[in-house]
């Protein structure tokens, strides 16, 4: 029983080590998110505009419901950074001129807060130093208001409101070439002319106060200095990102204990029945002896908890030892001042008893079965196994079995349920392998999608506003600039029966080459000259279908209202979006032929010198390089991956290891003796490994297709419950990752039926002949 | 006639002879001996009986002769071939092509019928007959189908007995065949194995416990202690159903 221990304690560990692992890296970051949060005064609404005089903090202020106000002046600027010739821009924003924010602190984890009179003083985000290899006292320059300006880095900070730094419209986050800066008040509002006025506030609301109330307020208040965009904490992106992470971790950590926990009570009823059937006549014995159930029961029960005991030890040492390097891994991405490791002891005591419940319901019918037998029925041997002709067999394939098969098909038939089970765990090890995988092959999918088939473009420049479209002459003169087409985008409100959507509409160019529409089976469509196309997943949120009248309320400009109809959906998997012919759109808003900016294809030699030529553009606020989206999606999310694809292959191996091993080892007990009387009768080691290792082999090769039927449903769940308007995950998996859990999951299988041939070569042939069966 | 040293009336060809043959097993500190120098021919077409007190070496004895077991010193040779060097494969090969073996728990198969637990030896044997052949011949026509549990005691020692003899062996070992069962059924069994030996010339040697059977033995072989003691030649052979016990 030894070797089947072990495999249970595998399996155990794992599930209880995943449990903690999931359960101590949400608590941790949840409590380490909460108290910075608290202490560094985490705003909960956060308004932004065109302009507006300080005076307007006191409206802001006496809304009902609103606690404290904050305003800054907040601005995107172009970078230049010395030695670093990709295009760099950040957020820069400004601090009060005591230096001590009310809402959104500063924990300045080097150096110190900038000098609010001075304009050349500023502090960064971690991430964005440690990407540059910044120190206090380095410096930079950075185009502030279309002046070049050279900056000193005075301290470098955290700040709950960037725990996850994401440029607007960003795939994922980019450290190098996205950062925020802090400056003091005094000098950023001179720099943009903000003197006495402000565009951005922040502001904490009382624990009663009505959201939806006092963002309705907001907006009318705004309204008039150009508000574009009044939003809950719930709404902010550092904050919903790492909502969307705690939900990701909140699904694993059900899906995946679950399965271990269940495969350990799996394993533990098919050992215990086999140990309380051997055991018999000690049972009988006891009972003889004036022991009762209850007695009987217990001792097993306990035997139950010993055998799981280790697991569960193992499993909480190495759930904690996960946990960290798991909160580790976050804390690279999302920033804290420290991580706070908790593991509260409800969790130890949680896992440890949903462990032992299992056990015990899993092995409950063989405990019960030994607690009711009459004595002397105990006493007696076990009646002999029932054996019938199969169905297989039956259907005519019978003739053509070999003996050895026969045994083969007969034992998967004799006992149903727990071959059954046995390939049910099998299968779940090798969707385990599977979900892995997904991850990969979606994120992959989705890039190529985005870059490849959607976004053809090498860079996309952006102006600081509306400009003619006279401006892409000028940019297509720039050497090195192969072919350029522009783009409108505007902030609107989509609005269809009671639902309601706050995106963009983003207009481009008709028989555009480098922005493309994909059809919901990927290929492309073209722009129609008028109406609008909105994506599938607001499509779906809206409850629109190609056809209906969307009513779209612009919020910028003359913000007109207007009905559009919506002529198709289009497939988009990062963010929400609504796509118009520009000249329709620049219809809409009753403009000229204004662009926002332009998609350009260009020649990689000149690249470093387009970017200097845009840093001193005044009219671009930004440049982006595809490539660098690509690479640093990957980036970031590689190390991640590779944690959970080793998790998950770690859990595979063990479960699918387990599972073979134990089968194989009842198997082998079960029917050493016809073995045995097999090779008596001449049968080579490898024609009984094969009665053997064949049965195992044969729910393999059945677990394995099974297997990829449950990895595709568990991966459809993965995606339904990860959908959200951030991103989509398509339902992607590639051939090499079900061929990699098949083989994850067959090597785990050979192993164990290595061992247990190593077993069924040293059997002792004449020792089976003096027992009766 | 009876010969001095015990040999048989027919002198047919040496199937197997023994030489100085020990078996010791160590048991720790302990070293039982369980043969301490046997020496003995076996012929072909003769049936011989071997008896002896519990613990004597019989089971050790027919063991190596088939194969199952090794020898600690000594020689077996087998038609002319040495048993006691053989390895592990040219072992399995042996008991595979040349040797039929009964024993007292019959060893079937609990999950194949009477006629497929023969086939299990029909199919790897080099010049079989056909399960249903082999099972007429210990008459049990009617119960192809059944399944050991679905058997008596007697009939499933019946169908080992189909098994062991359907790969038309030059020697068939049986330790206790009719250990198990009672005085009627053991006859039957008996009848069985007389004649195959009678029909088919297999040299056959049984162990038992009963000195009655002895009676339908070419040669009685007496173990004692690891030794041979005595070897009988009978005068006149019993058929099994005029013995009794
Ligand atoms: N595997 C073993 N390990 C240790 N000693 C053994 C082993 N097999 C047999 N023996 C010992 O060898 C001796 C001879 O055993 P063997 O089985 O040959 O006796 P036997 O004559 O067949 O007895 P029985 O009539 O009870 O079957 C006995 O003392 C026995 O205890
Ligand atoms: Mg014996």
């Amino acid at each position: 029983m030894k070797g089947q221990v072990f495999a249970i304690t595998l399996v155990v560990v794992s599930g209880v080590a995943t449990f903690i692992m999931f359960i101590s890296t949400i608590d941790s970051l949840s409590l380490t998110r909460n108290r910075f949060y608290r202490d560094y005064r985490f705003a909960d609404v956060f308004v932004n505009l065109k302009r507006a005089p300080e005076s307007l903090k006191e409206k802001i202020q006496n809304v009902p419901g609103v606690h404290q106000v904050e305003t800054r002046v907040s601005a995107y600027v172009k970078l230049d950074i010395k030695g670093f010739s990709e295009p760099v821009t950040a957020r820069i924003i400004s601090v009060p001129d005591d230096g001590k924010p009310l809402l959104n602190r500063l924990y300045i984890k080097k150096g110190r807060l900038a000098d609010p009179a001075k304009d050349n003083e500023v502090v960064v985000n971690e991430n964005f130093a440690l990407a540059h290899g910044f120190d206090p006292g380095d410096r930079f320059a950075a185009i502030i208001h279309g002046k070049w300006k050279e900056l000193t880095i005075t301290g470098i900070a955290l700040s709950p409101e960037f725990v996850l730094i994401m440029r607007p419209e960003a795939m994922s986050p980019d450290f190098k070439h996205y950062g925020i800066l802090w400056m003091g008040r005094k000098a950023l509002s001179k720099a943009y002319d903000m003197d006495g006025a402000f565009n951005n506030a922040v502001l904490t609301l009382y624990p009663d106060a009505k959201l939806s109330d006092v963002l309705a307020q907001l907006d009318t208040i705004v309204e008039q200095y150009g508000g574009y965009g009044t939003y809950a904490r719930k709404d902010q992106i550092s904050h919903r990102l790492l909502s969307g992470e705690f939900q990701q971790l909140q699904t694993s950590s059900e899906i995946f204990p679950t399965i271990f926990i269940c495969v350990a009570a799996f394993l533990l009823n098919v050992v215990m029945s086999r140990t309380i059937n051997t055991q018999r006549e000690q049972i009988a014995a006891l009972k003889a002896f004036g022991y009762n159930n209850l007695d009987i029961g217990i001792h097993y029960a306990k035997l139950v908890v010993l055998i799981i005991s280790p697991g569960l030890i193992g499993g909480i040492v190495a759930g904690i030892w996960f946990g960290k390097m798991l909160g580790g891994i976050y804390m690279e991405v999302y920033r804290f001042p420290q991580l706070i490791y908790t593991l509260h002891p409800g969790v130890i005591v949680a896992a440890v008893l949903i462990s032992i419940a299992s056990a015990l319901v899993g092995t409950l019918h063989s405990l019960w079965r030994a607690a009711k037998q009459p004595p002397a029925e105990a006493m007696r041997p076990e009646p002999p196994a029932q054996y019938r002709v199969t169905l297989i067999e039956k259907t005519g394939i019978g003739r053509m079995l070999t003996q050895p098969s026969r045994i083969i098909a007969r034992n998967i038939e004799r006992k149903p349920i727990r071959t059954f089970l046995s390939i049910i765990g099998i299968a779940v090890a090798c969707a385990t392998m599977i979900s892995s995988g997904f991850f990969k092959d979606a994120v992959a999918f989705m890039v190529n999608v985005q870059f490849v088939l959607s976004q053809k473009e090498d860079m996309k420049v952006a102006f600081t506003e509306p400009t003619s479209r006279r401006a892409l002459y000028e940019l297509k003169e720039l050497p090195g600039v192969h072919h350029a087409e522009t783009f409108r985008t505007v902030p609107a409100r989509f609005k269809f029966g009671s639902r309601s959507y706050k995106t963009a509409i983003n207009g481009i160019e008709p028989e555009s080459r480098l922005h493309l529409l994909l059809d919901t089976d990927l290929n492309a469509i073209s722009l129609p000259p008028s109406g609008i196309v909105l994506n599938d997943y607001l499509g779906k949120f809206l409850g629109v279908r190609a056809g209906d009248l969307l009513t779209v309320e612009v919020l910028e400009g003359s913000k007109p209202v207007r009905q559009v109809p919506v002529v198709a959906l289009v497939k988009l998997y990062l963010g929400v979006m609504g796509y118009m012919d520009v000249t329709a759109l620049n219809r809409l808003m009753r403009e000229g032929d204004a662009v926002s900016g332009a998609y350009l294809v260009t020649d990689p030699l000149y690249s470093g010198k387009l970017y200097r030529n845009f840093i001193n553009m005044p009219r671009v606020s930004g440049t982006v390089l595809r490539r660098n989206e690509i690479r640093n999606f990957h980036d970031v999310q590689a190390k991640g991956m590779l944690f959970f694809t080793f998790i998950a292959t770690l859990m595979a191996c063990s479960i699918a290891f387990g599972v073979v091993y134990n089968s194989a080892r009842i198997a082998l007990s079960e029917r050493s003796r016809e073995l045995s009387s097999l090779r008596v009768l001449g049968y080579t080691r490898g024609e009984i490994s094969y009665i053997l290792l064949g049965e195992l082999g044969l729910i393999t090769l059945i677990a394995i297709p099974l297997g990829f039927l449950i990895g595709y449903w568990l991966c459809a769940y993965i995606a339904q419950a990860l959908a959200s308007d951030l991103f989509r995950v398509p339902l992607v998996i590639e051939t090499k990752t079900y061929a990699l859990a098949a083989a994850v999951v067959l090597a785990s299988a050979s192993v164990s039926g290595l061992i247990v041939r190593h077993k069924l070569d040293h059997l002792d042939l004449v020792e089976v002949l003096k027992t009766r069966e | 006639m009876i010969g001095k040293e015990g040999e048989p009336n027919n002198s047919g060809e040496v199937v197997f002879r023994v030489r100085d043959l020990t078996k010791i097993y160590a048991m720790g500190e302990v070293e039982v001996h369980a043969l301490r120098g046997v020496n003995l021919e076996l012929y072909s077409g003769e049936l011989v009986v071997l008896l002896g007190p519990s613990g004597s070496g019989k089971s050790t004895l027919l063991n190596i002769l088939g194969g199952l077991d090794t020898a600690t010193g000594g020689d077996v040779t087998y038609r002319g071939k040495t048993l006691t060097n053989a390895d592990e494969r040219e072992l399995t090969e042996y008991r595979r092509y040349h040797v039929g073996f009964v024993f007292q728990f019959y060893n079937l198969i609990p999950s194949l019928t009477a006629r497929e637990n023969v086939a299990v030896v029909t199919e790897i044997a080099q010049n079989p007959m056909t399960p249903e052949e082999a099972l007429q011949l210990v008459g049990l026509t009617e119960r192809l189908d059944h399944f050991p549990a679905q058997l008596s005691g007697g009939e499933q020692q019946r169908v080992a007995i189909a098994r062991a003899i359907s790969k038309n062996p030059e020697v068939l070992l049986c330790d206790e065949p009719t250990g198990a069962l009672d005085s009627k059924t053991g006859i039957v069994v008996l009848e069985a194995l007389d004649r195959i030996n009678r029909e088919l010339g297999t040299a056959t040697a049984i162990i038992t416990h009963n000195a009655d059977i002895a009676g339908m033995a070419d040669r009685v072989i007496h173990l004692s202690n690891g030794r041979i003691t005595e070897i009988k030649a009978n005068a006149v052979k019993k058929s099994p159903g005029e013995l009794q016990w």
